[in-house]
């Protein structure tokens, strides 16, 4: 995407998050989240470019910030982030199970988007959710007690909902 | 409540994945089909704590349990107790005791402090948490002076629930001292403890307790703006503490002149994005500023000096939650519940191989075992308990025989258990400690920031050793090298991070050191958990 067709819009989603401002710069990061939100699971790198104008705030600074987090991504991910628990809690609750089935139906890796394009399989550190583990998220919505059974069977429900069945 | 019955059905971001809300709504509806709707009232609460059972639903004013499966359920309640009025005893939860939906039931001391409300109010509607004395503690906080409510606070020993423990009066009492026209208080709701869930269901279940608090130490400290800095990946307690914040707003307690007095307090929500590494308080306030995450060199400290270099007080989701019945119901209060040196209450998240899984508030000084084998209703599927971690990823493994440690912070001194973030993860025989291990260095690693080299590379070069081990490659060797990466990390990381490192890797070490020693040139791991490689041959 080039900088001048993206323009508009990250000044609009920037001025619309800056109101919540209280201090100069705090909030850069909640920006980067609106904009991954709207553009669906990534952040064109040029927006880092049409903050630098609105913010001041040094290029290498905002790239930085890009790629220290590991909810941001700069390149295009599936429709559907799933974001598989490895924490420990899952672990001895069968949470290897869960993430060897995923792979399996998914045929991905840790990090990879399937040839479709639907889905991104990525590991996350714990969810808060360690009363239900082994938990995933797919996008904002949370699954919890999962088996190797249950997971197919959402990604099932997800594969159907796409093809509008 | 207008209606003469009520349904109260606990949801939180546990019990929703049980389908509490879709078990809620089910229910409205039913209610509607059967033209219930002028008796009977179905309301949404905050947590009851206990996953173990399904979804709850609360009864009022028989102050009955339910815990339901599934839709059926849903119907017997309705078809028998609501049109009938009579229980429906096979759905019924027994050991329930109606005056304290959440905290610990019958131990030696029964006080719900942070989540007091939780569970018995609709944590949407401000109302009704000011209804249970919201708020009092703000208002009493403000006809007295900045000095007393840190008195107060320094009296009623309250210490820091994020982990480490520190006096919040002295903190406090520190950024007061300074002399300067901007400060701020910040609350740390990046949970990223593993196995931590208790901050996410006190912003979720009680959202105003955790603002008044803030609040509080706004006045106490001089500072006029705050932030709550909550983990990106906790949608549900973004929203729950936004709504909250806009109706403070409204009612008058955030804003200009709040309650008549010439205090002013602005509060906003700021989101991380994925890196446990901020919920060290210098790396929190970098991320809020608007950088990557590294922390920073300490001294100077944030009550001194902080975001934007301005003296700032951080404090835990429940260290807040825990102010504003302390300056309500004064410091002696507090100070009767607990240990001598840590008063109050603890919210532990039980986690791992438990019957009952959830979150349960108990006094301090409370054993390792009651909460494994009374609230956590022991090991599952007749498995025997290997080992349990208390106090998060950087807290301690203990043996069963260690069961008998009363936590609180200092029982890590006394018993070598911390009590850490309250987390309490059993994991039964079927696991195996390398694995273990393994499974929490692999954490380390990922987390460590890069920053300083001692944590960069010791957490990589203890994955490492551990999965030579768990390839049955392992070594005397190896395991003592092990100690030294310990210890240079201990001695030589920037910041807690990695020194706290150590912490576990030694006490699964120190304690499972034979169960190592059995990876080494064995034919296979004795739990078979582990998947060994063929050796290759020696050159």
């Amino acid at each position: 995407m080039s900088v001048d067709i993206i323009r508009d819009t990250v000044t609009r989603i920037y001025e619309d998050i800056n109101s919540q401002s209280l201090e100069k710069g705090d909030v850069l990061i909640n920006t980067l989240h609106a904009i991954q939100d709207h553009y669906g699971n990534f952040i064109p790198i040029e927006a880092a470019e049409v903050l630098k104008d609105l913010t001041g705030t040094p290029l290498s600074r905002i790239y930085e910030v890009l790629t220290f987090y590991t909810m941001f991504s700069t390149s295009e991910r599936g429709k559907y982030v799933i974001r598989i628990c490895k924490s420990l809690p899952c672990h001895v609750t069968g949470g290897q199970e869960v993430i060897d089935a995923l792979k399996k139906r998914l045929e991905i890796g840790m990090g990879e988007t399937t040839d479709d394009g639907l889905f991104t399989l990525e590991e996350t550190s714990c969810l808060g959710l360690c009363g239900v583990s082994p938990v995933m998220m797919i996008n904002d919505e949370a699954y919890g007690n999962l088996t190797a059974g249950r997971v197919n069977e959402i990604i099932d429900d997800l594969v159907s909902r796409e093809r509008g069945e | 409540m207008s209606k003469p019955i009520t349904v109260l059905v606990s949801i939180d971001s546990n019990s929703l994945l049980l389908g509490a809300r879709h078990f809620k709504n089910y229910l409205s509806n039913l209610v509607d089909t059967y033209n219930l709707g002028s008796i009977v009232e179905v309301l949404e609460t905050g947590s009851f704590g206990d996953y173990g059972k399904g979804v709850l639903f609360l009864v009022l004013p028989e102050n009955v349990m339910y815990s339901l499966k599934n839709e059926a359920d849903v119907e017997k309640i309705v078809s028998e107790h609501l049109l009938k009025g009579r229980q429906v005893n096979d759905l019924l939860v027994t050991d329930f005791e109606p005056e304290g939906p959440v905290e610990a039931r019958s131990t030696t001391v029964e006080e719900r402090v942070v989540l007091r409300n939780a569970g018995a109010i609709d944590p949407r509607n401000i109302e009704e948490y000011i209804a249970l004395n919201g708020y009092q503690g703000l208002a009493k906080a403000l006809r007295i002076s900045e000095k007393e409510v840190v008195e107060e606070l320094k009296k009623s020993g309250l210490r820091g629930r994020g982990g480490a423990g520190f006096p919040t009066g002295m903190k406090w009492e520190f950024t007061l001292k300074v002399d300067s026209p901007d400060k701020y208080v910040i609350c740390n709701a990046d949970e990223g403890e593993p196995g931590t869930f208790k901050d996410r269901l006190i912003m979720e279940g009680d959202p105003h307790s955790v603002i008044e608090g803030m609040i509080i130490a706004g006045y106490a400290v001089g500072a006029n703006k705050g932030y709550i800095y909550i983990r990106g990946e906790y949608f549900e307690s973004v929203s729950s503490l936004r709504r909250a914040i806009s109706q403070a707003y409204e009612y008058g307690l955030l804003g200009p002149s709040i309650l008549g007095t010439d205090f002013s307090f602005d509060l906003s929500v700021r989101l991380g994005a994925g890196a446990y590494i901020c919920g060290e308080e210098t790396a929190l306030i970098e991320s809020i500023e608007g950088k990557s995450g590294r922390p920073r060199l300490k001294p100077p400290y944030p009550p001194v000096s902080g975001l934007y270099s301005k003296p700032t007080v951080v404090n835990n989701v429940e260290t807040f939650a825990c102010v504003p019945p302390i300056i309500d119901k004064g410091a002696s209060w507090f100070k009767s519940i607990g240990t001598a040196s840590s008063p109050g209450t603890k919210v532990y998240s039980l986690c791992g191989n438990l019957i009952k899984r959830g979150i349960v508030e108990v006094a301090m000084g409370t054993t390792a075992a009651d909460l494994v084998y009374k609230y956590g209703g022991g090991i599952p599927n007749g498995r025997t308990l290997k080992m349990v971690q208390t106090g998060g990823a950087a807290g301690t493994f203990i043996k069963p025989e260690e069961l008998g440690a009363t936590l609180d912070f200092d029982s890590f001194k006394e018993f070598g258990a911390s009590l850490g973030s309250g987390v309490i993860l059993a994991v039964d025989d079927t696991h195996c400690a390398v694995d273990v291990a393994r499974n929490l260095m692999e954490f380390f690693a990922h987390e460590s920031c890069g920053k300083c080299a001692p944590c960069r590379e010791g957490t990589h070069m203890i994955l490492h050793i551990l999965e030579e081990f768990s390839k049955g490659r392992g070594s005397k060797d190896l395991f003592d090298s092990l100690y030294d990466i310990a210890s240079t990390m201990e001695d030589s990381s920037f910041c807690g991070l990695g020194q706290s490192v150590p912490v576990p890797l030694r006490s699964i070490i120190d304690r499972f050191e034979e169960e190592f020693m059995a990876h080494v040139n064995a034919a296979q791991c004795p739990v078979g958990v582990c998947k060994f490689e063929k050796k290759k041959k020696k050159r």
